[in-house]
């Protein structure tokens, strides 16, 4: 053979044009409508833009009205949390358990599992958040279900004490997205585990605490982080609900529906830069803390 | 001791290792069904409530918790068939799905391409790039949404359907680029060195090999472009000012604001017209839809 043989190895050739070819359009997005804006608003929080005038630099007056004035921003923070806190476990416990439920090798299975997934993709329609409000309004089904029962609490929307539970009630419905996961990482876990448990004695709390929990942490730790990013920024529920207004006495106002009101009903653009950044920081510090107490709680496979 | 039927039933034993009678696992398996079917019942009443009430007279509706009318009606229908004040339902309809239809076609040619450079390539960046494709996933609109207000509006975009659909050709829908990559790494890389040997390049690669064999991944993200577009309302509540360019959704929230509490019969109706195309795309492909939410979150 010659010396210019090729040498026996597998070559991939770097493909360094092609490559910024097919990133073209992704590159552009990524340039033009992400990190610009990200630049962006965090130029304007630091301003008084207000759309149709030029923007003043008013230093950190904005955040200083967002942390030491602004009320209704710390009542909008109080009743976010409230949500996360709320509606993120019990939607996870309900997804969980149901895909326990369904994690047998029975024929109906996969139409069980698409037809608890279906209020996943309804959930987030106006349609929905009106069936909702009439649902849980003075006189309709759950208060009069609830009566028969001798609970009386009224019209659920118009009471600011309950109102926010309306939503999370229609978090909770959409348990299907986070249960379809689960299922999937159900499958992976090996019998032969539960074979060993079940040989060694354990019951039922054992083995799910012993077998099952910690070979499925890794997708419980996924659900719980992609789920708290999305309630940090529900909106169109609380938007419908409470027709735009974030009411009764502001106990539905998201932090996402005050930010709208701020940019597009009084046009405080900088002002809600403001607090879209702070948004970003408090979601960037919890996904860092989960992140953090992952280690003594997710276990993954090969990690002894 | 041994794992009773409850335990088998709540840790989800997998399939194949028998250990119970024949007339147990009927019993079992009963049990099973008709707790699966209670569950599902209480889940979806909602969503029959809605349907059984847009066939009720609308003094009914708060009255009556069951979603079967005591008193049948169409006249919701024919109500809601109006449309919006000047808006008819068709253009609302057709507002809807031209928005929907271009941000399929944007985000499956966009993600597609972005997807193989990803999967496939070797460049300089590589690491860097993938890191904050992922990191994008994660955004909150929110930190770039005025911005990219103040863009379109300076080229008088607002108003029109132009700021809901233009970014889905520039993959800005990392989520679709992930799981797009997710597929192609799935794929035999044997093929792309068999093509590479005879001679092909990148793109031909691309056209010839990968995007054939990622048919199901482009399917994937059809659907659920479709169904997220479809009931996205934050942005299409900014950008939409033009009424001509107004949505179901939209036109829904304009028919509660408009018209008073009592008439809930013509608002469920046009709530279940707002909700059937999705309804309709999930029945036909629902397996597609589950499959695709299950492989997204995993094979990191």
């Amino acid at each position: 053979m010659s010396a210019a043989a090729p040498p026996i190895r597998r070559v991939r050739p770097r493909y360094q044009n092609a490559a910024w070819v097919f990133l073209s359009p992704w590159i552009m997005g990524a340039a033009l409508l992400t990190i610009g804006p990200m630049i962006a608003s965090l130029v304007l929080s630091f301003t008084d833009y207000d759309l149709f005038g030029t923007p003043n630099f008013v230093g950190i007056d904005n955040y200083r009205r967002m942390f030491v004035e602004d009320q209704r921003f710390w009542g909008a923070v109080r009743v976010t949390l409230n949500y996360v806190i709320v509606a993120v476990p019990l939607k996870l416990a309900l997804a969980l358990g149901v895909a326990l439920l369904l994690n047998r090798p029975r024929k109906a299975q996969g139409f069980y599992r698409s037809a608890f997934y279906a209020p996943s993709l309804l959930g987030g329609s106006v349609a929905v958040a009106l069936v909702w409000r009439t649902l849980f309004t003075r006189d309709g089904t759950v208060d009069n279900t609830l009566s028969l029962f001798g609970v009386e609490l009224g019209g659920w929307i118009s009471n600011p004490s309950m109102a926010l539970y309306v939503l999370v009630t229609l978090a909770i419905w959409q348990f299907g997205a986070p249960m379809v996961i689960f299922l999937a990482g159900l499958k992976q876990v090996p019998g032969e585990l539960y074979d060993a448990a079940s040989v060694d004695g354990a019951g039922r709390w054992r083995t799910f605490w012993s077998v099952t929990w910690p070979l499925l942490s890794p997708v419980i730790f996924f659900n719980l982080v992609l789920e708290m990013i999305g309630a940090f920024q529900a909106f169109t529920g609380a938007y419908v609900v409470s027709g735009g207004r974030g009411g009764p006495i502001d106990s539905t106002l998201f932090y996402t529906l005050y930010l709208y009101d701020r940019a597009f009903t009084a046009f405080e653009m900088g002002y809600a830069s403001a607090m879209a950044w702070f948004l970003l920081v408090v979601i960037g510090v919890v996904t860092l803390l989960i992140f953090r107490s992952s280690q003594s709680w997710v276990h993954y496979a090969g990690d002894e | 001791m041994t794992v009773s039927t409850e335990t088998a039933l709540a840790i989800g034993i997998p399939p194949g290792r028998p250990r119970r009678r024949p007339a147990q696992k009927t019993v079992g398996s009963v049990v099973w069904h008709v707790v699966c079917i209670v569950l599902l019942a209480g889940l979806l009443y909602p969503v029959f409530w809605l349907l059984g009430s847009s066939f009720k007279p609308g003094t009914e509706i708060l009255a009556n918790a069951s979603p079967i009318p005591w008193e049948w009606t169409f006249d919701n229908y024919a109500v809601a068939m109006q449309g919006v004040g000047p808006l008819s339902l068709w253009q609302l309809f057709a507002n809807s799905m031209s928005i929907s239809i271009l941000t399929v076609v944007g985000n499956v040619f966009s993600c597609a391409l972005a997807a193989f450079a990803f999967a496939r390539l070797k460049f300089r960046g590589r690491g860097f790039l993938f890191g904050f494709m992922i990191m994008t996933i994660m955004l909150p609109m929110h930190v770039v949404l005025i911005p990219q207000f103040i863009i379109f509006n300076n080229l008088g975009m607002i108003g029109t359907i132009l700021p809901l659909v233009l970014p889905k050709f520039l993959a800005t829908e990392a989520f679709f680029v992930f799981l797009m990559m997710q597929f192609i790494r799935g794929i035999p890389r044997e093929l792309d060195e068999a093509a590479l040997i005879d001679g092909a390049g990148p793109f031909r690669t691309f056209g010839s090999i990968i995007l054939p064999l990622m048919r199901p991944s482009l399917v994937t993200t059809t659907i659920f472009s479709f169904i997220w577009s479809w009931d996205d309302f934050f942005p299409q509540l900014i950008y939409l000012q033009d009424p001509s360019t107004y949505t179901l959704q939209l036109g829904l929230r304009l028919f509660v604001d408009q018209t008073s509490a009592s008439s809930f019969g013509p608002m469920f109706a046009m709530s279940v017209l707002a909700i059937l195309p999705v309804v309709i795309f999930f029945a036909v492909f629902q397996r597609y839809l589950v499959d695709g939410m299950a492989t997204s979150g995993l094979k990191g």
